[in-house]
Parts: C-alpha cells; sequence; structure tokens
C-alpha cells in the first residue's frame, strides 16, 4: 500500500526525523489559510502515488498566501499519470544548499533492510543508480543489530564533509530504519534530505510503501489508505479477498494462484488475445469469492468473453462451480464464458456445472484458444 | 534417492486441527506420508482422525515422535512464530504453506534458521512431493508419477499444470519442489538446482519463475557453470505490466532486471531451453533428454 506524501512526512515526524511543518488542503480556500499561518513563501505540492509530480505541475512555488490558492486551484484535479489530485500539501519554502538521498528498501539478494544513500538526491534516484552506480552508497543492515553506528556515520559522511552534519544524517538513518519495522515499510525513502545555509539536515519530501502483509496487524496504518486514489474494481476486488489488476484487453481472466494466473495471461496473448486483467481468486477459496470475481469481471464494458482456468489443490473445483452457478443466479454474464477446470473435486464440479447447463473443459490450451477467438469474434 | 523429503520422512503438522491443515494432513496420511505428529497449542494429549498424536508444543512432538520435518499451515499471524518454534525444536527441514507472513518478519526468521542449520522451504508455497515416497504439503498426490525429472518452481498452481503435462506424457518427477512468490524465502533456485544435480535419481530439472527480483538470473549463472543435466525453464508474467505487484509479494517488475523478456534471455544464454508456455515442456525435454 502507497502512503501519500503527507502521511509519510507525518510517520517520520513522529519518528523524531525533522521535517519542516506542513499541512493538507482539499480546496483552495484552505491552501490559503494555510499558507498565511505558516507565513512566507510556500510550495504547494499535488498528493498523488505517481513519481514526476514536479515535471507535470503538480509542485509550484508560491510567495503569497493569494498565489497558493491561484496555485491550488489548477493542481486540484488535474491528472497526473492518470490519477486526478484531490489533495494538496503546503509546506513552507525552505532554503536548500544541498540535496541527497537516503532510503531503506528490503533487499532479496542479502534478504536484509538495504540502506541506500547518494549526495545526488532531488532527483529521480533510478536514473542515478543506472547512470552512475558508484553515486549511490549501501549497507544490508543485520536486523539482528539494526543500523550499527559506525555504518550510520560512515554513511553520514558519504553525504556530508562536515561531521556534525554527517552525525545529523546518520541519527535520521536510525530513526528511518527504526520506522519501517515500527510501520511495517517495505520501502521508505527520503529525497531530497536537504542541508539549509544554516547547517540544519532535514527530510523535504517522503515516500513510504507499506508491506500489504503488515495491514491486518496495524490497523492504525490500514487506516490511512486512500480509496479514492486507486481504481474502484481494485478496491472492490480488495474488499472481496480477491487480487485484481485491471488491463487494456478483451479477455476477462478468473485463475487460482498468481503464477497460473499470469501463465494464463501469456497464453491469451500467446494464441492472439489480450488479457483484460490478473484475478487470483486465491487459495481456500469459498463460492462467494468467485462471484464476486464474476461481478468485477463483468463490469467491465470491453471484456468480450471470459475464461475460468483453476487448476484445484488448496482450491476445491465444486467451491469455484457452486459460484459461477450461483452467480449466474445473481446478475445476467452477457459474454460467453469459458471454463477449464481440473485437479482437487473435479468430478463434483463437473456434475455442478453440467447440471447448471455449462460444459468444462480440462485442457488449458484448448480453453484459451476458445475463449481468444469467442472474444475476437 | 529423491531431494530433501523420501520414504523416511517423520513429519511433524503445526495447526493440524485448523480448516486448511486438517484437510491437507487427510490428504497426506492418504498419500502415504508418515505423519508422526500435529501441533495445536490448548489440544495437546488429543489424536487427530484417532490416529496421529497432537501436542501442545513443536519440543514435545519432536521428542515423542522423532519427527524430522515439519510442515506449517498456521494462519499468517502465526506463521513466523511457527517457524522460530520448529527451528528451535532441532528440526533441519520446515516447509512453510502459509501465506502472507510479513517481509520485515522473514528478515528475521531467516538468520535465526541459518544459526541453527535449519533449511526453510516457503513461505507462501506448495511444498514439495517425491512421487511415491512422501508429500509435504498441498501438491495433489494425483497429478505426480515416479520418474527422473526434478521440478522447481516459485509458484503453486503453475507448478501443477507443468506437473500433470509431464506425468499425462509419461514423465514422471523425483521429486517437485515450490519455492514459494515471497521476496525472501529460504530456500532458492540455485539450492535445489544444486541437489537434483547431485541426484542420481534426477536425469533433468524443469525450473519455473516468474517476474520479479534476479533469483532466476542467478539460477541460470549456476546452470551454466555448475550442472551437466539438461534444464528447461519458463517465465510466468510475459503480459504483466511494470510497477504492478501481480499477485505473489516478489512478482513486481521495478527495473529492467525483473521482466520475463529478461530473465527469459539469461536463461537462454545460460543453456536453458525456454518453454514459451506450459505445454512445451513435454517436447523440449525430450529434445534434451
Amino acid at each position: 500500500m502507497n502512503l501519500h506524501e503527507y502521511q509519510a512526512r507525518e510517520l517520520l515526524r513522529r519518528h523524531g526525523i525533522p521535517v519542516p511543518a506542513d499541512a493538507v488542503a482539499d480546496t483552495p480556500d484552505q491552501v490559503r489559510a494555510v499558507a498565511q499561518r505558516l507565513g512566507g513563501k510556500v510550495v504547494v505540492k499535488a498528493q498523488v502515488h505517481a513519481g514526476g509530480r514536479g515535471k507535470a505541475g503538480g509542485v509550484k512555488l508560491a510567495n503569497t498566501p493569494d498565489e497558493a490558492a491561484a496555485h491550488a486551484s489548477r493542481i486540484l484535479g488535474m491528472q497526473i499519470k492518470g490519477l486526478t489530485v484531490h489533495k494538496v500539501l503546503v509546506a513552507p519554502a525552505v532554503e536548500i544548499a544541498s540535496e541527497s538521498y537516503v532510503g531503506i528498501v528490503v533487499d532479496r539478494g542479502s534478504q536484509r533492510p538495504l540502506l541506500m544513500v547518494s549526495a545526488a538526491g532531488g532527483v529521480d534516484i533510478e536514473e542515478v543508480a543506472a547512470a552512475t552506480p558508484e553515486q549511490i552508497h549501501r549497507v544490508a543492515v543485520d536486523p539482528r543489530y539494526g543500523l550499527l553506528p559506525h555504518q550510520g556515520l560512515g554513511l553520514g559522511l558519504r553525504l556530508y564533509r562536515n561531521v556534525a552534519q554527517a552525525r545529523l544524517a546518520a541519527e535520521i538513518m536510525t530513526k528511518l530504519y527504526a520506522a519501517c519495522y515500527a510501520v511495517g515499510a517495505s520501502l521508505a525513502e527520503i529525497n531530497p534530505l536537504a542541508t539549509t545555509p544554516d547547517g540544519q539536515v532535514l527530510a523535504l519530501d517522503a515516500k513510504i510503501v507499506i508491506d500489504d502483509n503488515e495491514l491486518d496487524r496495524r490497523p492504525e496504518i490500514a487506516a490511512l489508505r486512500d480509496a479514492t486514489a486507486e481504481a474502484p474494481s481494485e478496491v472492490q476486488a480488495r474488499e472481496a479477498g480477491l487480487t485484481f489488476v485491471k488491463l487494456d484487453g478483451t479477455v476477462g481472466c478468473c485463475v487460482n494462484g498468481a503464477g497460473l494466473a499470469m501463465a494464463t495471461m501469456d497464453l491469451v496473448k500467446y494464441y492472439g488475445g489480450a488479457p483484460a486483467n490478473f484475478l487470483d481468486i486465491g487459495g481456500s477459496s469459498n463460492p462467494q469469492k468467485v462471484v464476486s470475481a464474476l461481478r468485477i469481471i463483468t463490469a467491465d464494458p470491453s471484456v468480450k468473453a471470459i475464461l475460468f482456468n483453476i487448476f484445484g489443490g488448496i482450491t476445491r473445483g465444486d467451491d469455484v462451480a457452486n459460484g459461477i452457478v450461483q452467480a449466474t443466479q445473481q446478475f445476467p454474464i452477457k459474454v460467453p464464458l469459458v471454463i477449464r477446470l481440473t485437479g482437487t473435486n473435479e468430478a463434483e464440479a463437473i456434475a455442478i456445472l453440467t447440471k447448471a447447463g455449462f460444459s468444462a473443459l480440462t485442457d488449458m490450451d484448448e480453453a484459451v484458444k476458445r475463449a481468444v477467438a469467442q472474444a475476437n469474434a | 534417492m529423491s531431494v530433501f523429503i523420501d520414504q523416511h520422512t517423520r513429519l511433524l503438522v503445526q495447526g493440524i486441527t485448523g480448516r486448511d491443515g486438517s484437510f491437507h494432513s487427510r490428504q497426506m496420511i492418504g498419500y502415504g506420508t508418515k505423519v508422526v505428529a500435529g501441533v495445536t497449542p490448548g489440544k495437546g494429549g488429543q489424536l487427530f482422525d484417532g490416529v496421529v498424536p497432537v501436542f501442545d508444543t513443536v519440543a514435545d512432538g519432536v521428542r515423542e515422535t522423532q519427527a524430522n520435518v515439519a510442515v506449517i499451515y498456521v494462519p499468517a499471524a502465526v506463521a513466523a512464530s511457527a517457524i522460530y518454534e520448529a527451528a528451535d525444536a532441532g528440526l533441519g527441514l520446515i516447509v512453510c504453506i502459509t501465506e502472507g507472513i510479513p517481509v520485515l518478519d522473514m528478515t528475521r526468521v531467516l538468520p535465526f534458521l541459518h544459526e541453527r542449520g535449519a533449511r526453510l522451504v516457503g513461505p507462501n508455497c506448495p511444498g514439495l512431493i517425491s512421487p511415491t515416497k512422501s508429500k509435504v504439503g498441498i501438491i495433489p498426490g494425483n497429478i505426480c508419477k515416479p520418474g527422473r525429472i526434478g521440478v522447481v518452481s516459485r509458484s503453486g498452481t503453475l507448478t501443477y499444470e507443468i506437473v500433470h503435462q509431464l506425468s499425462t506424457h509419461g514423465l514422471g518427477q523425483s521429486t517437485c519442489i515450490g519455492i514459494g512468490g515471497d521476496p525472501l524465502i529460504g530456500t532458492s533456485f540455485i539450492h535445489c538446482l544444486s541437489a537434483f544435480q547431485a541426484d542420481a535419481e534426477t536425469d533433468a530439472v524443469v525450473m519455473i519463475g516468474e517476474i520479479g527480483g534476479t533469483d532466476e538470473q542467478q539460477a541460470a549463472e549456476f546452470v551454466a557453470k555448475g550442472m551437466t543435466k539438461p534444464v528447461v525453464g519458463f517465465i510466468a508474467g510475459q503480459t504483466a505490466p511494470p510497477g504492478r505487484r501481480m499477485g505473489h509479494a516478489g512478482a513486481i517488475i521495478s527495473g529492467s532486471s525483473g521482466t520475463a523478456s529478461e530473465k527469459m534471455a539469461a536463461f537462454a544464454r545460460a543453456g536453458i531451453s525456454v518453454m514459451k508456455r506450459p505445454a512445451d515442456v513435454v517436447p523440449l525435454l525430450k529434445e534434451r533428454l
């Protein structure tokens, strides 16, 4: 789950990291009031789950409260990478002497949290990593001991020649590391970590991604989810316990298991079709999940055929078959349905489907070919 | 011989009385796995299905039954604790079926296992099966046949699909291993490839990967340098868009190295025969054997 910048700033502040005061607003009048309260120059920043906000015109400096309100009226409602801006952050404009990058990501290779810093901050760090990898310095932190003082200071000195500033940076890294474990972040970045002409070290922007597997045990973090920042079909799927990603094609896919779901999408393309979605009904299935899945797929007007690909293991074929039958009793399915079903409780499943007037295939290639033919017809 | 499990495997099931644990314990017992103990705190002293003794702790179960492998079906909230408990009880192989363990929990679990010399398969995996000898996990026994092909995979049902293709065309399996779809897992492709290379009863290996991370590229390097047995590979997620997580916590393309095309190219460079679709597995293996 992605957090907005204003949420990430607040979490960092709570963990003792110096972040300038700010406020979030959703109307130009509120922005004017915040700017008046903060005094001086302010920055108005679009709050959307997309990078490149500055380039898209979603970040503006304002000298007066009226100017801030004028910027806000243009930014609010703006589209950035297909997402509508509903909120802006208003913060004092800080005079900047230098911009660095500090980030922590769980690294698959070392199987540890990897702390990365670069003195080349304030820009897209992936570009820095690709063009000048020597400018990124890394420490894989051993979670048994946490970030050790010499590791933090060593990285701080990569950012600043001034030891006092290096120590401030190290302290921020230690707090960022603690914040990751405290909030369940799989990624936490401060970019830029800025210095001011008077020697302060401040976090001016923050990005935090929460591991979805943490949300059940962290209701206060789960409550930060902004459902208006996501596609409605994906919100609906998540609430039904399904994993769903909307794509651009015409073959609606309903599969058990992420790997098989991806392989099914790939096979749709192999046979000349285009998948309309990724949808995994998950392991311990129940008929209701299948009903929800069909409701979401049929709501997409670009879907011309629906393909079920079920290889029963922990998912039982009869649960899926019952779900399909229940769905047809609850709402109309106006596009052809191609069902491939094999594995656990296959015989029971086929009996249920046959009784309801459906037929089921057992071969994956055959089913995909048929669904593509129906969608392209 | 087979890899990691065989007819001597004495299995302890953590979460044996739960919905999934009880269903799959019955399946494993029916398959012939020696399920010697179950663990559910508070239910110690009971008999599961009148046959398998249930203990309050893993340590009790190991002491009383000489179990040597644990399989975990407990809910995600307590799964990391279950892994710690199994390792502390001295078990050398722990198979975690449970999905949804936070990745930061795994950063602490893995060094704990390493210090104790325990191997974890998973989490978020379907487990292992050595056909006719032992099944640990949830891979349906009826789709497998004994034989000389090793199978290692990051996914669950996609593995069943490919194993099913093998079995229906007379290519049996020595062992099938599902290593799991999470970013941090206990057993990598390389561990399994190395075990298959050393196994006298395995002639060739099928490796099933997916988008995300660079495990497949590292495995390809291992194949190029360290394997004489033929390997056939598949990568799921050729149509997956970058930046979107495709179900598995590990299946997300970030940067160019996680894409299916990059991984398929690494396979080809390493001399691995690359499947374009699951049904290619049989013809490609027959070419290489």
